[in-house]
């Protein structure tokens, strides 16, 4: 059965249809990433299925229940570490696990061990009975996790995990989410819009652009996929029309335009092609600014299903 | 039960932070005692024109400020509901099987709560400066009372109009906009028969007379017991009326997200 299931999501707020008819499945015990940039509906996703948000249509399921019809079980089923915190800086870090504990409805001994054995496990023991305010960024983030695990949740939500934390911090957190997805025998769906994290934690991802979900399947099957590796030519002035006619007639299948002078290419074997195309470039006079080559990587992913370059369009969001 | 037993536990929340920073309690009070000390000084004549019940205008007037103390912090109340909105305290507990009407709920109790620590401050100031409440101990917990009653009915008010509007801004202009005018249309300061014919009539209806009246009642002679507890069940009434908007404001809130 799946742990999670999404049909057709639709929301609108305002003039924005933040869902577009977002559908996926996640699988039992499996940690699955949604990609995309900032405002492509993730954290929107996120919401519907934690029972925040209400959509304007379509259907999904938590652990089974019902999101929509039965709130009150989904919200028992999941544990949500939310984009921003939510914790009460004003309590101590045992505090505000003991209240999210006794608000899931937990008491007593159970309690207090299982705070113990949360605070143990993220690495807060030390700092467990200090006022959060005083807490670093990596360990309110490691806070945040606890506090969505308190109640043994068998699904837990992720909502940009790493967001704001320094790249040490990122990949310590990465661990962390592993190991935890382990040692709790958790399903986890995570929102990022670092495709390194994507590629490093999740089995399985799916790619959301504005609404809608594009591409899903292991980072492995995506990126093979592409079939070959890409060649990214620059060129000094707009001859593209030519350039791609050029690539072409070598084997190089021009896959995109960025920019309208940027040429992203497929080749089969790019160490062996290289020195053919640019011979051929220089030879049809045409001038180029630099060329470069690299491995299939989530970020060609992107671009190849969205027609979109994931950096640019996070950094314009 | 879940929502009495989330509730609770809410407000040791929001207690145990007001005690992490017990500054506040005391900022707070510098108010009242300015008008306990200074005001009740500056106008101790004001008994001299009658109607007062008492030649004592501090003991005329300190239950009275028990109420109106009560009264400003309640119009406040939303600000902390804001805050947990801003800072997403919120939303966490909306993931959660939480009680929807204890997030609520836990607010008004906490400043109601509030209110009553700083009744008994204020009471104890007044017994210091030689007020003595004519009914004894009966008349502490009726004057309690009345600060929970009267600061739990606006305490709704300003939750609804926090869920409303969500921003400190209005909060502020609404407090600042109801606080004054309640306070003058009623006989917080003066007595009944000193005030102009139609403010003894639109005091009549206002929430923070009723208060002001119950406190007043047990502190000097003549007590009628009968007009205390009028006053008490229509505060209570009041309370679980704005208890009931606010919480109606809430899912007014939640379909917005």
């Amino acid at each position: 059965m799946d742990a999670i299931a999404v049909q057709d999501l639709r929301k609108r707020y305002g003039d924005v249809q933040a869902l577009d008819g977002v559908s996926f499945a996640v699988r039992e015990g499996e940690v699955f990433g949604l990609l995309g940039p900032n405002g492509a509906g993730k954290s929107t996703t996120v919401r519907t299925l934690v029972t925040l948000t209400t959509p304007d249509s379509g259907s999904a399921s938590v652990a089974g229940h019902d999101v929509l019809r039965e709130r009150l079980a989904v919200r028992r089923a999941l544990g949500y570490v939310p984009q921003d915190s939510g914790v009460d800086q004003l309590g101590t870090g045992r505090e505000n696990l003991l209240l999210q504990g006794h608000v899931e409805g937990m008491s007593g001994r159970d309690l207090r061990a299982r705070v113990d054995e949360l605070l143990e496990l993220v690495g807060l023991a030390a700092a467990a009975d200090r006022v959060v305010r005083g807490y670093s960024g990596g360990m309110r983030r490691r806070l945040d996790i606890a506090l969505g695990l308190v109640h043994r949740p068998r699904v837990l939500f992720l909502d940009e995990p790493t967001t704001g934390l320094d790249p040490e911090a990122r990949v310590a957190m990465w661990a962390e989410v592993s190991r935890l997805a382990q040692a709790e025998s958790l399903t986890i769906l995570l929102t990022t819009h670092y495709l390194e994290e994507a590629d490093q934690l999740a089995d399985r991802l799916a790619i959301v652009s504005q609404g809608k979900v594009v591409v899903e399947g292991t980072p492995a099957e995506l990126k093979a996929g592409l079939k070959g590796d890409a060649v990214t030519v620059e060129l000094e002035n707009g001859a593209v029309d030519e350039a791609q006619r050029v690539l072409a007639s070598v084997g190089a299948t021009p896959d995109q335009v960025l920019e309208g002078r940027t040429i992203v290419s497929r080749v089969e074997n790019g160490g062996r092609a290289l020195p053919g195309i640019i011979s051929a470039l220089e030879s049809a006079g045409i001038a180029v600014a630099s060329v470069s080559l690299s491995r299939p990587s989530l970020d060609d992913v992107y671009l190849h299903f969205t027609g979109r370059d994931f950096t640019s369009e996070d950094r314009a969001a | 039960m879940k929502t009495l037993s989330d509730t609770w536990f809410m407000v040791v929340r929001q207690a145990r932070n007001l005690r992490r920073e017990p500054i506040w309690l005391v900022l707070l009070l510098g108010q009242p005692m300015v008008w306990l000390l200074l005001y009740g000084q500056l106008f101790k004549n004001v008994t001299k024109l009658g109607g007062f019940g008492t030649a004592s205008y501090i003991t005329f007037l300190a239950p009275a400020i028990v109420v109106m103390n009560a009264f400003f912090g309640a119009t406040w109340s939303g600000m902390s509901m804001i805050y947990d909105l801003d800072h997403k305290i919120v939303e966490r507990f909306l993931a959660t099987p939480a009680s929807r009407f204890a997030i609520v709920l836990s607010q008004i109790v906490r400043s109601a709560l509030t209110a009553a620590i700083q009744a008994v401050i204020i009471l104890l100031v007044s017994l210091a400066l030689g007020v003595r409440v004519h009914t004894g101990a009966a008349g502490w917990v009726v004057i309690i009372l009345a600060a929970i009653l009267v600061n739990s009915s606006f305490a709704g008010v300003s939750q609804a109009i926090a869920l409303l509007t969500r921003r400190e801004a209005t909060m502020i202009a609404v407090a600042n906009f109801i606080g004054l005018p309640l306070l003058f249309l009623s006989t917080t300061m003066i007595a009944r028969p000193q005030m102009p014919g139609w403010m003894q009539e639109v005091a009549k209806f206002n929430p923070v007379d009723w208060g002001v009246r119950a406190a007043r009642e047990v502190v000097l002679p003549g007590t009628s017991w009968g007009h205390v507890g009028m006053y008490l069940l229509l505060l209570f009434l009041l309370s679980a009326l704005t208890a009931a908007w606010a919480t109606y404001t809430f899912r007014a809130y939640q379909r917005s997200l």
